[in-house]
């Protein structure tokens, strides 16, 4: 017998004596439904059916005449561009190439951005030594700067490496800079009078505090580095998925150009991935709300 | 003019704890603390009472040497420990590495450190959450882990600054005689500021109130343990206090004071002798 019948056989009873009494409707204090949740579908399937539906509206668009073939090309189409290139090397040897320069490009940009990060974020003198410059060269448009970086650096690696790792710097600079500042003054107190040393309130309590920040800003340096890749690689280059695509573009070939532009589109997507990764694992200390 | 321990490490105190003597703080011009004197025995608890805002919290941030800003002659012991309100435990530090944090570890090493950090987290019964994350903590336990992380330094001295404020009244009572057992096993001499007249009654062997900047009563509880708050003593002390405090008899309902008189009588404090 559930509560309900139990509530409604005893309230029948006592209406048959007296009719004199309130009638009060209950309820459950969160709805039945989401209280059950026996059957829930994993998160990874969740998360791609977004996606699925986006690509599934896009084939459906092509295949109803919607676009030319020259305007748009299916998503079939793309994916058979993808094998075509992949047979002939030409995909992963570009890919490799991109994926590299932003690594490369990440790797300088993050370390730079934590670097003045933690000086101006520790010490007064660092802040106002460091802080206006950063603010004022965040103010100057990166891609503005791509002719320039052709004539200091030539047309190598160098230039692309130099964009990416500018796009990405400021990002990592702001978000930690944040965090550090962020960190709760009365946790510094307290691992001042248990006897941390100036080092070992570094190490334990200011970085650590500041780590949620950093990773936000780690987020937007992802995104930020394959932007910039990208239009690097199509403005001078012999290499890379940037390149690719502007050859397309030189061939009407509107579905290599648009499997470069999914390589982005999925390489972004791994990359957020990694990020919510690095944020599981290392922010299992929080006890957040992550939503219903 | 000497400032703290590490000027004058080896001052003989003739067994005092914490030697306080004319000590001004102001902020902003403004004298929070005027002309503060206090020495406490090395194994002696006082309690410090005041209203909120009379600097109760700046003269035991002094006496940890989170202050330097004062004027006047402080001496403190080389082991010191706060418990705050607030547990102010590392949220990212699982508990007993919080319990642990800042000690070095010894000739035992690091094994020895953990060791020693869960047998502190033993004696406040929360051994089987060494490996919780401080925020899945009730307020109740996070202020046990914080007594434990100040229990393990062996302090000479137990600086309190309101640790039982923000809990419940039945947490409270059990906190009450938590720490009277810890302070009877480890005797450190004990401040404990608080603004509630009854805890300090019950707890303190000593009471200290600071009103206007000053110390303006300073006395011995002579209440026998364990301590009722229905005992004679007992009231006629309350009252004192609260009217130095600046609170009339007829301004407190006695079924205020009486609130959670019912618990009293699991409080004795534990004679040294018999552990
Ligand atoms: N860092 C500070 N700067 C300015 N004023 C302060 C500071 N710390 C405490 N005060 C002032 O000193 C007075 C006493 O504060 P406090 O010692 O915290 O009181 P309590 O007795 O409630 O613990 C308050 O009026 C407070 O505003
Ligand atoms: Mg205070």
């Amino acid at each position: 017998m559930s509560v309900i019948d139990l509530v409604s056989r005893r309230s029948t009873k006592e209406d048959e004596g007296s009719n004199s009494i309130d009638v009060i409707t209950l309820e459950h204090p969160v709805s039945t439904k989401r209280r059950r949740r026996s059957f829930r579908v994993p998160r990874i399937v969740r998360r791609t059916v977004g996606p699925l539906i986006v690509v599934a509206l896009w084939q459906w668009s092509c295949s109803a005449g919607v676009f030319t073939s020259f305007e748009v090309a299916s998503p079939i189409a793309v994916f058979d561009a993808g094998r075509e290139l992949w047979s002939q090397g030409v995909l992963q040897t570009n890919l490799l190439v991109s994926l590299r320069r932003v690594a490369e490009g990440l790797g300088v940009g993050v370390s730079i951005g934590l670097f003045f990060a933690v000086l101006s974020g520790l010490f007064r003198l660092g802040e106002d030594l460091v802080d206006p410059v950063i603010q004022a060269a965040r103010a100057v448009p990166i891609l503005g700067l791509v002719p320039l970086a052709i004539i200091w650096f030539g047309v190598g690696e160098l230039p692309k490496i130099f964009l990416i790792a500018l796009g990405s710097t400021f990002a990592i600079y702001i978000n930690t800079f944040a965090g550090i500042r962020g960190v709760d003054t009365k946790l510094v107190e307290a691992g001042q009078t248990f006897g941390l040393s100036r080092w070992g309130l570094v190490r334990r309590v200011i970085l650590p505090g500041a780590l949620p920040n950093f990773l936000v800003g780690l987020r937007l340096a992802l995104v930020g580095s394959w932007l910039i890749v990208i239009v690097a690689e199509e403005i001078n280059a012999q290499s890379g998925i940037g390149y690719l695509i502007m050859q397309a573009q030189t061939t009407a070939r509107t579905d290599i150009m648009m499997l470069g532009l999914a390589i982005y589109a999925i390489l972004g997507l791994c990359a957020d991935a990694l990020v919510r990764l690095l944020e599981r694992r290392l922010l299992s200390w929080r006890r957040g709300f992550v939503g219903a | 003019m000497s400032r703290g321990y590490e000027e004058a490490p080896e001052v003989l105190t003739n067994g005092a704890a914490v030697i306080a003597h004319n000590v001004r703080r102001s902020f902003n011009g403004r004298d929070v603390l005027k002309d503060v004197n206090l020495t406490i025995q090395g194994d002696e608890f006082v309690a410090l009472l005041g209203r909120s805002g009379t600097g109760k919290s700046t003269l035991l941030r002094i006496l940890g040497g989170l202050d330097a800003d004062y004027e006047g002659d402080v001496l403190v012991p080389q082991r010191r420990a706060v418990v705050f309100q607030e547990s102010r435990l590392v949220p990212w530090l699982r508990v007993a590495a919080n319990v642990v944090l800042g000690l070095r570890p010894g000739n035992g090493g690091r094994a020895a450190l953990r060791a020693r950090g869960l047998a502190a987290l033993a004696e406040v019964e929360l051994a089987e959450h060494a490996r919780d994350w401080p925020l899945t903590l009730s307020g109740g336990e996070a202020q046990r882990v914080a007594l434990a992380r100040a229990l393990v330094r062996e302090p000479q001295l137990m600086l309190l600054d309101e640790p039982f404020g923000a809990l419940d009244a039945l947490t409270r009572i059990k906190m009450h005689a938590l720490l009277q057992r810890l302070c009877a096993r480890h005797r450190p001499a004990v401040l404990l500021v608080t603004h509630d007249v009854d805890e300090a009654i019950l707890l303190a062997d000593r009471v200290v109130v600071l009103v206007d900047g000053e110390i303006a009563l300073d006395t011995r509880v002579d209440v026998k343990h364990p301590r009722d708050r229905g005992n004679p003593a007992f009231v006629d002390l309350r009252n004192q206090l609260l009217k130095e405090l600046g609170v009339n008899e007829v301004d407190v309902a006695p079924s205020l004071l009486h609130a959670v008189s019912g618990g009293d009588r699991q409080f004795h404090r534990q004679d040294p002798e018999k552990i």
